[in-house]
């Protein structure tokens, strides 16, 4: 119960995100839905015919590339969308439509936007993660009846990464340097090299150390492990142990700085 | 010139809805608020009357309890901000100096969705919103888009929004500037209304005219500091003549004075130079007049006028308002 009125006055920032999402949300439904259900048949299907011929039933762990490639695009798409929704709205929120000014002088508290703000971003990972997985299911590359712990799987994806941008988007001083930055060198390159597209046993040993301690490659495995049913119990808990650990990471950071910027 | 003292208030009235003693604001090694003394009464309209950069918006964030402050005491409604921040703010209304109404959402859905933020809801909500476009005069533009709006209008919707949760103190910071004349005095008309209900107002201000309207008391601050304490006519009558003599010169005439103004007491009690003109402070701005006619003085205009809160801070500090 104690839990439960904490979290109130955070619902009433959810609240007016959804407000506004009631108006904006068919200008998400190309990035959020269609552009990784492209990516899927592009790549799935027209890439993968030639794929399979040259690797083989044994390439991708018994599955056809569609099959390996869709549970690796729901894990990225996950933090595709929590990155954008921790980035740039965030900062207009803190500095170019102030909204965050106006809420702080209201009874509501820095922790409060943030209980808002994740809520509402963990909105947006599971409905689509939820529109992937349905699409998933019609294309019958869904192979085991743990698949649909996919979904928060692909929402824990996206929370590893929400939370730690959010706090880099309160250190940035309202230009957009820092998020092209971000997105170019940072959620670019996981988003190709963490196993959604290959398995990363094709980068050489250091690379392949690396992608073990990202939290994408993390959230790529625990999710195709479900999709597939070849899921271990142990590795998945690792997987998952990893990406608690980036969020709760996130979750410290992101009090401490927008704390900072916003009341001082 | 030296600070001129005043009488602090000694005894702060129990009642005070705000009473801050020593207050300080430290941003590193840069003081915006140097121990300043005040205290504001229930129904009162108190203002900080001072240039950009005195720290009046500093002080002004330390009362909504959004800025922690570095020294002294300060009790807002009783209680203390660093403790009881949000029980604080749940009774207090704020106009913040830059607009920030969400630009995401329609007029009425701002007034509704801050009502939620101070948790009104529903029937509740509706009803306070109605009643407060109706107040600002934007009961035909409720459901517009913010954006849209010109600067007088957005001023009125975010004094609407400030009055939701019916606060026992209003926060108003520099309420009217960048608004064109009228706006500005539909806004005072609006925000005298308030007043005239009782509402306890806190603003700050660097226009004279915005002061002598709206404030029954107010301080003057310079440099983080409080340099005069009274009623606009009380400053005035402490310090500075009834009326101003505001001369130009010919342009061709920008000696020094050179001792033509000289000698002019009890009449003149004082003469400012100011770069574009001379100021004298009289009690009788006809005999001042002719006073320096009889001196052969032929300045370009020669204009008698009320002394404002303008050449108090003049007096005061040896600098105007608004540069």
């Amino acid at each position: 119960m104690t839990g439960l009125t904490a979290a109130q006055p955070g619902m009433r920032v959810l609240q007016r995100n959804l407000w506004v999402y009631r108006r904006t949300w068919r200008g998400s439904i190309f990035t959020s839905f269609l552009t990784p259900i492209l990516f899927l048949l592009a790549m799935g299907l027209g890439l993968g015919a030639l794929v399979n011929q040259g690797a083989g039933a044994g390439g991708f762990g018994g599955v056809t590339y569609l099959a390996f490639l869709a549970p690796g695009l729901m894990a990225g798409s996950a933090m595709q969308t929590a990155a954008f929704e921790s980035s740039f709205p965030i900062m207009a929120r803190i500095q170019w439509r102030r909204n965050y000014e106006a809420m702080l002088a209201t009874p509501l508290r820095v922790r409060d936007l943030l209980v808002g703000e994740l809520g509402y971003i963990g909105f947006r990972l599971l409905t689509t993660a939820g529109v992937f997985f349905l699409v998933m299911l019609a294309f019958g590359v869904v192979r085991s009846p743990l698949a649909p712990l996919s979904v928060p799987a692909a929402v824990l994806t996206g929370y590893a990464f929400s939370p730690l941008i959010v706090a880099f988007s309160a250190t940035q001083k309202g230009d957009t340097t820092g998020f092209n930055m971000l997105f170019r060198f940072v959620i670019m390159p996981l988003y190709l090299f963490s196993g959604s597209f290959f398995p990363i046993e094709q980068l050489p040993g250091a690379l392949q150390a690396l992608a073990w301690l990202t939290p994408l490659y993390n959230g790529v495995a625990l999710t195709r492990g479900l999709v597939l049913g070849t899921a271990e119990p142990l590795t998945a808990m690792a997987h998952t142990a990893v990406l608690v650990a980036y969020a709760g990471l996130g979750l410290a950071l992101a009090r401490r700085n927008l704390g900072r910027r916003m009341v001082g | 010139m030296a600070a001129v003292p005043f009488a602090p208030v000694s005894h702060p009235s129990a009642a005070s809805l705000i009473s801050a003693r020593g207050l300080t604001k430290r941003f590193g090694d840069f003081t915006a608020v140097d121990a300043i003394d005040f205290d504001v009464a229930p129904g009162e309209s108190f203002g900080f009357l001072g240039p950009n950069g005195a720290g009046k918006t500093s002080t002004m964030r330390m009362i909504g309890c959004v800025s922690p402050i570095s020294g002294g005491t300060l009790r807002v409604l009783g209680l203390d901000p660093a403790a009881d921040g949000r029980r604080i703010r749940a009774q207090l209304g704020v106009v913040p100096q830059q607009d920030n109404l969400d630009t995401e959402l329609t007029v009425r859905e701002n007034l509704l969705i801050y009502a939620r933020y101070f948790e009104i809801g529903g029937p509740d909500a509706r009803r306070r919103a109605d009643e407060l476009l109706e107040f600002v005069q934007l009961a035909d533009r409720a459901e517009s888009e913010v954006e849209p709006l010109s600067g007088g209008l957005k001023r009125r919707l975010t004094i609407a929004r400030a009055l939701i949760n019916e606060p026992t103190l209003i926060l108003l910071d520099e309420p009217t500037t960048g608004l064109d004349p009228q706006a500005r005095h539909l806004l005072w008309e609006r925000l005298y209304q308030l007043k005239r209900r009782g509402a306890t107002l806190v603003l700050t201000t660097h226009y004279m005219d915005e002061a002598e309207q709206l404030c029954d008391r107010l301080v003057v601050m310079d440099q983080a500091k409080i340099v005069a304490e009274g009623s606009p006519r009380e400053l005035i009558e402490r310090h500075v003549t009834r009326e101003v003599l505001e001369l130009r010169l010919p342009a061709d005439d920008q000696a020094p004075l050179d001792g033509r103004f000289d000698g002019l007491e009890p009449l003149v009690e004082r003469v400012e130079q100011r770069p574009d003109r001379v100021l004298l402070y009289t009690s009788d701005g006809e005999a001042a007049v002719e006073r320096i006619h009889e001196r052969g003085v032929r300045p370009e205009s020669a204009l008698i006028r009320r002394a404002s809160l303008e050449d108090v801070f003049l007096r005061l500090t040896g600098r105007t308002l608004v540069d």
